[in-house]
């Protein structure tokens, strides 16, 4: 570790952890050093939650985001560079207690799509985050699987085209 | 990713911590086999067998399908490192947005300090 960042006003990063628990199962695991209405507050309130979820560093771009969280109402994230090729995410709040728990469906693809539960566990002014996909089955867990590998890949190929372009109009490698 | 390791890891140490298991790893890598052909090479129930199976099964070191009434057991590994892969790349995702959100959090928590302090005047 670094010990010089001790000393700096950002605190030390806390470790994700990301675990197959059945064959329907997939648990991400993290905690924030901050109460558990703050982070609720990120993760419900859309110009919060539009500045996290979609990282730059993985070379992804939210074109839009609409949130009604409360029991019962939906979501609807747009993702993607190129406006006529969008790749849209999308679903409904079943569960809604502040601060403590949220459960949405993931309805872009049918019936495969997985339940999220995200529980915030707020402990010593620190939140222990976890979120639980349950798939309706092992090969929609599996699928989805294939399907992020997938994105993913397109994500990249995405990136190589944007620096072909950048490429053609500057000498690139010399920076 | 490291936690995800290390559990399979464990599992995977557990299943083959027991020599028959690893004797029927080394024969699946000659050939696919039915549960009936293990059990009768190793000389055991067809009960025991499918036990030694599971825990395999379990730790990704084998994979089984069922056809008709036969089930097929063949070297898992492969289907392993794929799942590996993919879940080193959710890792990847899940941790690069967390590391935002704390930024959104640490702000939050930065203006309701600011705030606090102003009510309390």
């Amino acid at each position: 570790m670094d010990t010089r960042r001790e000393s700096e006003a950002t605190p030390m990063k806390n470790r994700t952890t990301v675990e197959r628990k059945s064959d329907r199962e997939l648990v991400v695991t993290r905690t924030f050093n901050a109460p558990a209405r703050l982070v609720f507050e990120a993760w419900t309130t859309p110009e919060l939650f539009k500045q996290w979820w979609a990282p730059k560093s993985m070379g992804m771009f939210l074109r839009s985001c609409e949130m009604d969280v409360r029991v019962g109402g939906r979501y609807r994230l747009v993702f993607g560079h190129d406006a006529s090729n969008p790749d849209e995410f999308f679903g409904r709040y079943i569960e809604v207690t502040p601060h403590s728990r949220l459960v949405w469906t993931n309805d872009e693809g049918g019936d495969g799509g997985p339940v999220t539960t995200v529980t915030f566990e707020e402990k010593d002014g620190k939140t222990l985050l976890v979120m639980h996909e349950l798939y309706p089955s092992r090969e929609a867990l599996d699928a989805a699987g294939t399907g992020a590998a997938d994105a993913m890949g397109e994500t990249f190929e995405q990136l190589d085209e944007l620096l072909v372009t950048l490429g053609t109009g500057a000498s690139v490698g010399q920076s | 990713m490291v936690q995800y390791t290390r559990a399979r890891l464990d599992a995977s140490f557990a299943a083959l911590s027991d020599a028959t298991r690893r004797g029927v790893l080394e024969q699946l890598g000659r050939a696919d086999a039915s549960i009936t052909d293990l059990a009768e090479k190793f000389h055991m129930t067809l009960t025991g067998m499918k036990k030694h199976v599971r825990v395999l099964e379990l730790a990704g070191l084998v994979t089984t399908e069922k056809v008709g009434r036969v089930r097929t057991c063949k070297l898992g590994l492969r289907g392993l490192a794929e799942e590996a892969a993919w879940i080193e790349r959710y890792h990847q995702l899940w941790e690069a947005r967390f590391d935002e959100l704390d930024k959104v959090v640490e702000e939050l928590k930065r203006k309701e300090k600011v705030d606090g302090h102003k009510k309390r005047e």
